[in-house]
């Protein structure tokens, strides 16, 4: 259970190899012990000694996101034993702009992963999470959702589906003690976007983790990391498409 | 749910606004319900649920079934003669309050508001200003009524491991139906206050030390941001009922003032710190007047009563109440918390002496108790209070689980030596796990 001062026992990370998620434990931890729960398609394969150097209690289990069929099984054993706080969902690939743009079965591949394999964990996680009676679904969105781009836009579309899905979750779960954050980074310094040369606003994974957890405090249902990204979006949006065909 | 009470699912938290969970509320309207409600409880648990006054999660079941006793408020009987009354559980003290003043009795043991009901004095085991020498408020119950887990109806006594363990057992042994009350004879509707100043920590405990047994009641309102040589000083307030001696022509009408509001918009959390707090403090302590007065019973065991709400004072993020016991020869960690705690602004600080102890899970044992109110905003302030937990257990001492809203788990057995008695009396009347509340959950004070 979350206490009084917004402490939180327990968190389960899908996608457990993320590195944002990985420094919103780190960033939990100061705060006091917690027990992470870390789902991966190779959980072997996952790095927990800092983490359990930190404090943290660490468990790891095997999650494929594509598996679908594979989802409720899944979702009543994590919530089986103690109740979960926090859900962290992390999972996603950034596909290949270039090449997935011209392969269809690739571009679905990013589609499925980032947003039909979210929309049926955020789906499980909520039924869960409202059968428990409180308790905060995390979703790691995206700027490149918030307006089609050049470079990214496979990416992109997904990102943009499953946070209008989000989006409507909030609506759904208005009046309970459940909560969907909605995440939304700029370009974060990642494994994932080492091939990509940063944009302008880049930020570490240790920032986004700051943002999230003051997120978590405030009960917010929107972080952007950095704050700025709210800005960059709103202009993002606006711009007139001549300018994007270039970007 | 089959049976005709009312059910909606709703956020509760507890008084301190702090962590709220959702839960299924029931409102039975008759202790026959119960059972039913009981035997029906969802895989989440049930826990009983009265004015929501306990500061933190105890009073909350996340995703489970909570039953609101607010209309089970009848008085079953009451024996004028020698102070005895039978009342539901939902019962507030201040409608019993109402009840026997003017047939001359009163609560033999009354916490700070009056807005409780006699399920969850007992849940808790509250204490009073009188604890030092009265005990707390189970002693004074003669026999309760529990709807046990299996749905079963159970008359208990005291000295029963059943009864000891429901004695501040927080509502995790079943739930209370009803339960006849000891009361205390009183002459007067009003109290007799004797006010005195005392410079420092040491000037206080030894005041209390010496002449505590002087009064039936005894509290020290201490100045929670004086440091150095002011360290601890306070105003004490003791007294005891007014007789017909002290006050001739004295009645036993209940006088109330007026009762205040704080508007849903306020957020006084300005007001609450700082130069304003040390300003206020520093006031209360110069302009209390030292000597004899009369108060009325409201004024002198409710004062905060008269102000409806104030916990919005604390605004969105709420206030964190922390109370701690240490033993009597822990007199150095009583002043060295109080060092700790005048940087974090402390609202409200009181400060007083613990006679007997009862249950197992039961609060009080002799020493010193010490309760400060916190903003949950203060920065550092989880770290402040588990720095202080520590300290608090090595001492020997305790942290009341009924106001408790973010201690860890791992303190729950060196606190409360006697936790797993009270665990098999829990788990011998709770086979299936039916009981269940969020505080519960947090600090696995069930385990299963």
């Amino acid at each position: 259970m979350k206490d009084a001062l917004g402490r939180i026992q327990r968190v389960l990370v899908l996608g457990g190899g993320s590195e944002i998620a990985h420094a919103v434990l780190v960033a939990l931890l100061a705060e006091g012990p917690l027990h992470a729960v870390l789902a991966a398609r190779r959980p072997d394969a996952l790095e927990t000694a800092e983490l359990e150097r930190l404090g943290a209690t660490v468990e790891r289990v095997a999650f494929d996101a594509l598996a679908h069929e594979t989802h409720t099984a899944f979702f009543a054993e994590a919530f089986a034993g103690d109740d979960v706080d926090v859900v962290l969902v992390a999972f996603g690939v950034l596909g290949d702009q270039e090449h997935d743009e011209r392969d269809a079965a690739a571009a679905v591949a990013v589609a499925q992963t980032n947003y039909v394999g979210a929309v049926s964990a955020l789906t499980h996680v909520a039924n869960h999470l409202r059968a428990q009676g409180h308790g905060t679904a995390v979703l790691l969105s995206s700027i490149a959702g918030q307006r089609a781009r050049r470079s990214n836009y496979v990416y992109g579309a997904s990102k943009a589906g499953i946070d209008v899905f989000a989006q409507g979750l909030q609506l759904a779960l208005a009046g309970e003690d459940v909560h969907v954050m909605i995440v939304r980074p700029g370009f974060v310094r990642t494994r994932m976007t080492t091939s990509l040369k940063p944009a302008p606003f880049a930020v570490g994974p240790a920032e986004v983790a700051t943002a999230v957890v003051a997120g978590l405090h405030n009960g917010s249902a929107v972080v952007w990391a950095p704050r700025s990204m709210r800005l960059i979006a709103l202009v993002l949006r606006l711009l007139p498409t001549r300018i994007l065909q270039r970007a | 749910m089959a049976a005709p009470s009312l059910t909606n699912r709703r956020t509760l938290r507890g008084w301190g606004r702090t962590a709220p969970s959702t839960a299924l509320v029931v409102e039975p309207s008759s202790c026959d319900e119960l059972a039913e409600i009981v035997a029906q409880a969802p895989p989440r648990g049930v826990i009983a649920r009265g004015l929501g006054r306990s500061y933190g999660d105890v009073a909350q079941n996340a995703g489970g079934l909570v039953v609101d006793t607010h209309r089970l408020t009848r008085v079953v009987e009451f024996d004028e003669e020698h102070g005895v009354i039978t009342a539901e559980a939902g019962c507030s003290l201040d409608a019993l309050v109402d009840v026997v003043l003017p047939r001359g009795w009163f609560l033999p043991v009354t916490p700070g508001t009056a807005s409780v009901t006699l399920g969850g004095a007992i849940a808790a085991d509250v204490h009073g200003k009188n604890h030092h020498r009265d005990g707390a408020f189970a002693r004074h119950v003669e026999s309760l009524t529990l709807i046990t887990p299996a749905g079963e109806q159970l008359e208990l006594g005291p000295g029963t491991s059943g009864f000891d363990a429901t004695a501040g057992g927080l509502g995790l042994t079943g739930i209370v139906a009803r339960c006849t009350l000891r009361l205390l004879p009183v002459e007067t509707g009003q109290m007799v206050v004797t006010t005195e100043r005392a410079r420092g920590i040491d000037e206080l405990l030894a005041q209390l030390t010496s002449t505590d047994h002087l009064y039936r009641y005894s509290v020290a309102w201490v100045d929670g941001r004086a440091r150095g040589a002011k360290l601890g000083r306070s105003v004490l307030l003791r007294g005891d009922h007014a007789t017909r001696d002290d006050l001739p022509g004295g009645s036993l009408a209940r006088e109330r003032g007026r009762r205040l509001g704080v508007p849903p918009a306020v957020s006084a959390a300005l007001l609450l710190r700082g130069p304003a707090l040390s300003a206020y403090n520093v006031a209360r302590f110069r302009r209390a007047r030292e000597g004899r007065s009369t108060e009325t019973v409201d004024t002198f065991f409710y004062p905060l009563d008269a102000i409806a709400d104030w916990n919005r004072l604390y605004g969105r993020r709420g206030l964190v109440q922390y109370q701690f016991a240490v033993p009597f020869g822990a007199e150095e960690t009583v002043r060295s918390l109080l060092e700790r705690f005048a940087a974090a602004n402390p609202v409200l600080v009181v400060l007083k002496q613990f006679g007997d102890a009862s249950g197992p899970l039961s609060f009080p044992f002799p020493g010193w108790t010490v309760a400060l109110d916190f903003a949950a905003s203060t920065s550092g302030l989880a770290q402040l209070l588990d720095d202080a937990d520590e300290v608090v257990a090595q001492a020997g001492g305790r942290i009341y689980l009924a106001k408790d809203a973010r201690m860890h788990a791992s303190l729950l057995e060196r606190m409360y030596p006697r936790l797993e008695e009270w665990r098999s009396a829990q788990s011998a009347l709770d086979q299936n796990g039916v009981m269940r509340c969020d505080l519960a959950r947090r600090v696995r004070l069930v385990t299963r």
